[in-house]
Formats: structure tokens, sequence, C-alpha cells
């Protein structure tokens, strides 16, 4: 993955298992698990995004169904928790598969639209099909995450469980985009014609990242489910499918470690605007927009161009008879 | 006879017959019949829209013609994927360089080898052993490339920083990069100086010095007189003349349709 | 009640949506063609047509015709504000970009709208009265009569000013080729102002002819965009009889699917259909056949 990121992998884990050393508050913590599960959907989202060059409005839909599907399997049929939630995600998987492959044909805006219409479809037989599902009012009783006889049930257990799961998923997908995968996606990503004529497969490749995307979804939706043993439609609308999509374009299209940035910020909002909570959609809208006008590149991204301008130009004051760069 | 000799026998490395395709109401290409030998560099001229660039654009895969074959080794390659295309043996350049930008130029050498190299999600996700050694088998050989088009000092440069004639030698090396059996050249003069277009002739030479087959695609009839082994000329998408440099450019249909337009 | 009869009674309410789907599939027709961008803010327009209509009319006491004009007025107001602003000063010209930049707005909004109307539904009374008239042997309500009739004489306007007049021409000399209009004189900037104008207005007639059947409320912009833009997509994307028989096949495909299979699924049918539509026939039935692409 190359020695920067290493080195940058190596301090993030550290400050992040430092982290419930120095927070008591369970509130906080639940904040950052949430935080945790939002980087690995948004990791996703972002191969999808960055490299595959396609923006998807309905990735609810692969968190919902990892939720509902090892929600069922756990509950209703008895599975244990870690199969059901593999079980899950290749079941994600197929789906993603089956419709990715005519909606990655769609030129941009109209596999937005389709990937948007398929979160609602979702979204619906999430609602109607309550024998399963349980309706709107939600499905409960879903069973903890356990590993032989420990149990993560406390804010503190599932921390470190969630952040090393998100972790692990950082440095896998830190490895795939600096391979000869990763180049091939870049390639397609800038120019897809001339990957296409340098001999990359984009059809397969932009369906493969599909796939990667909607199951990390799928196995973050799980991960929720035996989290808050509780989940209902509501969390899985398309709503929450902007609001990976906004932290992704906040951290910067392409960039790994802006997603963190991007991630952690925008959980972390609605929750210090916590007071100003019908103010919520709004101020969702507002970033959205705004980064898109203004950072499209995305903020993160923007930020660092901002200070890297900042400090050739205070080198360049401190030494003005020399050449410029 | 020369080893040569001996391959050309085999049959042309490249045909198309009766290629037709239109685009709206226009043909572009109307009938088109051409033979390419191997080890040879085969010009393509003819006026703007004449169909050079279409006729790449078929041979690539890029555009589905909509009447005629297109014979790689004897093979048809009609109805092939670009990327299948190029997997074959047919790479190419384009007449605005079309550089992954944001990218290294050491970078888009190693996009070149895709096709030459192996390692897929699994390889690359788990870093698994076979993969490292591929990682750095590409590296040394996209090195290698890079130190023969004279780009190794730029290596670590953003593509879109360096030079235009060190752009279209990027994209040459990044061609090569995926070990074709014909290399397909639109317009690298373009946007060169005298100098810079000396330059990318004696490059071309020397590929074809090292066995590779070229089509040249170019306006610059210095260029092309002085380095082709057979000149092709094309005009309303058929073909109007072919033969040696120095007998194409006595052809009277030939001076005629540039005169013409 | 008959079975011809129970199919006559969801034929008639589903041409009555499906007008309203067809006036916000032009509302999207309109604005794509100027600019190429999908504007996602249409079903916005939509919901404010009926919200700004229950303010003046129902709050404000203002009369029905003077509400209907000042509703329509506001929201072709919102519609510049959105072009002028946001897209205007995008850094990125990027139709994607622009795509997404309408979504953004969207939520906007919204979020204003929750902000400034509450969560709570809102109704208008019918513009003549509830009670049903017998045609046929079947109800049919006298909004629904108001709903066709407005949709054909705004359906007719916008053909005449389409094809007749100099500015409609000029809108449609911009949908073919943005460059050659410009070079014969066309002031494409403000055509494309014009478009957000008349699309915001369009959509503020539908919502406010919709609202005394179906009530709106501050988050109804979203499906309804969608809904429209599978009309759209169903007719035809970009061409006006495409939108308007996308949208009457919609809404009666809709209705007949909620009256005969399940109701309870019926919203998930419009987007059935724009799936299958995009997947196998992306031109739509009136649209033309897409250049073939490797």
């Amino acid at each position: 993955m190359g020695k920067r990121n290493r080195i940058y992998l190596l301090i993030y884990a550290q400050i992040v298992f430092d982290i419930p050393l120095l927070l008591r508050n369970n509130y906080h913590l639940m904040v950052l698990n949430v935080a945790a599960l939002n980087i690995i959907v948004v990791i996703g989202l972002n191969l999808l995004m960055g490299y595959a060059g396609q923006i998807s409005l309905g990735h609810a839909a692969f968190f919902g169904l990892g939720a509902y599907l090892s929600a069922v399997l756990t509950t209703t049929y008895g599975f244990p928790v870690w199969p059901a939630l593999i079980l899950a995600f290749v079941v994600t998987g197929a789906v993603a598969y089956a419709i990715g492959i005519p909606t990655l044909k769609l030129e941009g805006h109209y596999l937005v639209m389709a990937t948007l219409g398929f979160n609602v479809i979702v979204y619906i037989v999430m609602i109607q099909l309550d024998a399963v599902t349980g309706g709107p009012s939600g499905f409960a009783g879903i069973p903890h995450l356990r590993m032989g006889g420990f149990v993560f049930n406390s804010e503190r257990k599932i921390y470190y469980l969630f952040w090393a799961i998100s972790i692990l998923v950082l440095l896998l997908s830190l490895n795939l985009i600096t391979s000869r995968v990763g180049r091939a996606m870049a390639a397609l990503s800038h120019n897809e014609i001339a990957a296409k004529c340098a001999g990359v497969d984009t059809e397969k490749y932009k369906l493969n990242i599909f796939v990667i995307s909607a199951i990390l979804a799928s196995l973050a939706g799980s991960l929720y489910a035996h989290y808050i043993t509780f989940i209902s439609p509501g969390t899985f609308s398309f709503f929450y499918s902007l609001q990976v999509v906004t932290m992704v374009l906040v951290g910067g299209m392409g960039s790994l470690w802006g997603s963190i940035f991007g991630t952690v910020l925008l959980t972390l909002l609605p929750e210090l605007l916590h007071a100003v909570k019908d103010y919520n959609v709004l101020i969702q809208g507002v970033i959205l927009t705004g980064v898109l006008v203004f950072f499209p590149e995305g903020l993160f991204p923007g930020i660092l161009e901002a200070w890297r301008k900042r400090r050739v130009a205070a080198q360049q004051e401190t030494a003005p008879t020399a050449k410029a760069p | 006879m020369s080893q040569e000799d001996a391959l050309s026998l085999n049959g042309p490395i490249l045909e198309t017959r009766g290629l037709t395709l239109r685009f709206g109401g226009l043909e572009a290409l109307n009938g088109l019949s051409i033979s390419v030998e191997s080890h040879r560099i085969v010009s393509m001229i003819g006026p703007n829209g004449a169909g050079k660039t279409t006729l790449l654009n078929a041979i690539t895969g890029v555009n589905l013609p909509d009447d005629g074959d297109i014979l790689f080794r004897g093979q048809s390659i009609l109805g092939l994927k670009p990327f299948q295309i190029t997997a074959l043996g047919v790479n190419r350049t384009f007449q605005q360089t079309q550089l992954f930008s944001n990218m290294t130029v050491l970078g888009n050498v190693m996009v070149g080898m895709h096709p030459r190299t192996r390692s897929g999600f699994l390889g690359g996700t788990f870093h698994l052993p076979g993969e490292r050694r591929e990682e750095k088998q590409i590296r040394k050989r996209a090195e290698a490339l890079l130190e023969r088009f004279g780009l190794l000092p730029r290596a670590e440069w953003r593509a879109s920083h360096i030079s235009i004639a060190e752009q279209k030698r990027l994209e040459i090396a990044r061609a090569m990069a995926g070990e074709p059996a014909i290399l397909l050249l639109d317009e690298p003069a373009a946007g060169l100086n005298i100098r810079e277009t000396e330059v990318m002739g004696d490059l071309i030479l020397r590929l074809k010095g090292d066995g590779q087959t070229v089509i040249l695609v170019e306006h610059n009839m210095h260029l092309v007189m002085g380095i082709s082994d057979w000149v092709i000329v094309l005009h309303h998408g058929s073909k109007i003349g072919e033969g040696r440099p120095e007998d194409v450019q006595k052809d009277n249909r030939v001076v005629e349709a540039y005169l013409g337009t | 009640m008959s079975f011809t009869l129970q199919l006559f009674q969801f034929f008639v309410s589903g041409l009555t949506t499906g007008s309203t789907y067809a006036l916000i599939a032009i509302g999207f027709s309109i604005i794509h063609n100027a600019t190429g961008i999908v504007n996602f803010a249409q079903g916005e327009f939509v919901m404010l047509g009926g919200m700004f209509m229950v303010t003046f009319h129902s709050v404000l006491k203002v009369p029905l015709v003077g509400a209907f004009f000042l509703a329509v007025f506001c929201v072709a107001i919102i519609g510049v504000l959105l072009e002028r602003g946001p897209i205007r000063h995008a850094r990125s010209k990027e139709i994607l970009v622009l795509v997404m930049i309408t979504v953004g707005a969207s939520i906007i909004i919204k979020g204003l709208s929750m902000i400034f109307w509450g969560k709570n539904p809102m109704t208008l009374p019918p513009f003549s009265g509830e009670t049903p008239l017998l045609f046929m042997g079947a109800a049919v309500m006298p909004q629904s009569i108001w709903i066709f009739g407005i949709t054909i004489f705004v359906v007719t306007a916008l053909h005449y000013f389409f094809q007749r007049t100099v500015t409609g021409k000029a809108m449609r000399a911009v949908a073919a080729s943005r460059r050659s209009a410009a070079l014969t004189g066309i002031p494409v900037d403000r055509m494309i102002f014009l478009s957000f104008t008349l699309s915001g207005a369009l959509g503020a007639v539908a919502g406010i002819i919709l609202t005394p059947i179906t009530t709106t409320s501050y988050d109804v912009g979203a499906m309804l965009a969608l809904k429209g833009f599978s009309a759209a997509i169903l007719g035809g994307y970009g061409s006006m009889p495409g939108a308007v028989v996308g949208g009457l096949l919609l809404g009666v495909l809709e209705s007949l699917g909620a009256g005969l299979i399940s109701s309870e699924y019926k919203d998930a049918l419009a987007f059935l259909i724009l799936l299958v539509v995009l997947f196998l026939r992306p031109s739509g039935i009136l649209g033309r056949g897409r250049l073939r692409r490797v």
C-alpha cells in the first residue's frame, strides 16, 4: 500500500484504539460506533464513485438488505449470528450483481435514477412485507453479536469490534487501490475509452466494484442490526443513501482518507446540532449543495489544497528573491 | 530469404474487407479494403474527414462497423470489445492524447501493462505473494520502458505536467507496455515542432527496427514520406491509392484529392 | 358494481393522477432539453405549488384564481433562484455534478418547507365542490374534470408556445444544439433561465390541481419527482408528446395495478416500470433508438 499509507494507518489505528481510554461517555461511544459502520459503507461507496466513476443513490437498500436478512435469519430462523451475516452479504452481493449488469450500462444520470428507484422499491418492500419484516413498526429482538461466550452487548465492546473491522476494511481497500486492479480502476475513472483501449475490461471492473460496495454496505447493515437489536424501514430510506454519498463527496471521490474525514464529520455533525434537530434536513441539503458547488473535488482535498497554497505563498514571502517554483 | 520475408509470407497481419461505417447519415468508411504486412511502417494519409481515425476506431473496437470485416492474423476481430482486441495484440494512441492525467507518468505505463499481467481482486486486496512478485516485475519493466522512451526522469511527475512531446511519447510507451503486435499511431506528430517531429520519426523507426509493425495516421508529409514502407491514401472513406511513398507522391488522384479539398 | 364499471373507475382515476405525472414529466423535459440535466428538484416544485396555494388561499384567504397565479409565480421564482444560484455558480459544469446539485437543492427546499410549514399534511378544498358527477354510471370527482381541463389547456398552450412563438422556437433550437443556437444569436443563457421558470410554473400547476385529491406535505417531492421521471422515461425522454403519453400511461397502470393486483405496492410499480424501461428500452415508447455504442 505504500510507505506513507502504512504510516498513516498505524497512527490512525493508534488514535482509534486510544479513544475509549479517554472517552467515558456511552453516548459518545455510540456515535463513534455508528461512525465506524458508516465508514465501512462509505469506503465501499467511494471505491464505486471515485474509482469506477458511478454514483449510486441506492446504497441504503444494500445496507437495509444486510440488516433485515441477518435479522430475520437469526431471530426468525435461529441461525447463528456470524454465518447469518455472511449469508446476508452473499445474497446482497448476488442482488447487486443482478441489478448491476443492466444498471451500469446506463449513462450517468440515468444510473442515479435507477439506483434511486431500486432503493425506493426495496424500501416499499420492507414496509409492505410486514409478515417477514415487521412492517413500519420495525423488527425487534435481534440477538447481539458474540464470539464463543463473549457477547458484544456494551458500547465499549462494540467500539473495539466495529473499529477493528472498519480499520481492516480500510487496510484491504488501501491494498486494492494500490494494486494492479486499483490502477486499472483509477484509469477507468479518469478516461474510460483510453482504459478500454489500454486493455482494461471496464464492464467487469465496474460490476465487481459495485458488488463489493454492496457487500460492504450489507456487512455494515448486519452489524448495525445486531448492535441496535431493533431495525425499522425508516433507517433505510434514500435519505441515508444521500447521506453516505455526501460523506464521499465531502471527503473527495477517490480519497479513502478523505472518506474517513467526511464520514466522521458528517456523523458527528447532526449529533452536535441535536438542539436544532428540525434543521437537520436543511443542513444536510446545504452541505451537499455547498460541497458540490464550491468543492466538487471534495471538501477535504479542497482544504488540503488551500493549506498547500498557503504554505507555498508563505515560502515565497520569506524568500522574495528566490526563483519561483 | 530473410526471416522477415518468411514471416510476411504467412499473410498480412491486418486486413479490412469492405469495411463500411455510417455516422448519422454520413458514410465515414465506405467499403474500405486494406491490407497491412507485418514489420512494416504503413501510413494512412488523406484529407480531413477521409476516415482515418474512424478506421482506427473500427479496428480497435471502439465503433462497430455496419458492414465488412476486420482480420487480425487471419482471424476476424469484428465485434470484439476494445480490451479483447488489445489483449490480442493491437494497441493505439489517440489524435488528442488520452493520458490518465492525474496519474504519474510511471502509473500510466503500468496501466498499459494490464493485459500482460494477471493479479486480480483477491491478490490485490490481500497482497498475496504472487501479487507482490508481479508488482515488482511491473515496476521494473515499466521503468525500463520509460528509460527506452527517455521519460525516466519524469517517472513521478503527473502526466498532465509534462511537455506535449513527452506526452506523445508517453502515450506510445503506454501502448508499447501492452506488448502489441501492431501499434496504431494517430497523428503522433501533431503539435510538435520540427526537431520534436524528427525525434518522433527516429523513435518510430527504432520501434520498427525492434520488429514492431506500425500503422501511422499522419498529416505531416515529410514524416510520412521519410519513414514509411508503404502508404495508403484515403478519401471519403475509400482507398484511392496506395504504394511506396515515392510512387504515391506522383499519383494524380492523390494530388487531386489534396488540392481539391 | 360491474367489473367494466370498476375498470372505468380505475381508468378515470388513473388518468387524473396521470395528468399530473404528465405535467411533471413535461417539466423534466423542458429543463433537460435546454440544459441536458435531470432536475431532481422538479418534485419539490410540485410540492411547493400545493403548499403555497394552501398558504395563499386557505390561510390568507386570497380568492382561488388570484391564489393560483400567486402560487405559480412564487414557485417560478424558486426555479429561477435554483438556476441563478447553485447551478450558475457551480465550479464544475459536469452534468452529473449539476444533477447532484439539483438533488441537494431539493433537500434544501424540503428542509425549508419542513421548517416553514411543519410536518403535517395539508389539503385544499376541491375547486368546485365534492359532489361526484355521474358519468356513464361511474362517479367522477369534479376535481378530476378540473385536472383534465387544466392539463389539456396547459399542454395546448405549451404546444402553441413551442411551435408558433419566436421564444418557443428559440428554446427548441437550444435543445437541438446549443452551439448552433448561440451562433445564430439566440441568448442561450436567457433560454436556460426561461426553462427553469417554465418548469417551476408547470410543477406548481401540477401540485395545485393535485392537492385537493391527494393532500400535500413537505416530503412528497421526492416520490413525485421519481414518478414524473418514470413517466418521462416511459414516454420517451425529452419529448413533450412522450411526456404526456408516459404520464397518462403511468397513471393508468398504477391505478389498475392498485385496483386489480395490490394497493400496497402501488408506489413500487412506478419504479419497477422505471427500471424495466431503463434496462430494456431507454428511449421509451415514443423515443428514437439510441446510437449503438461499444
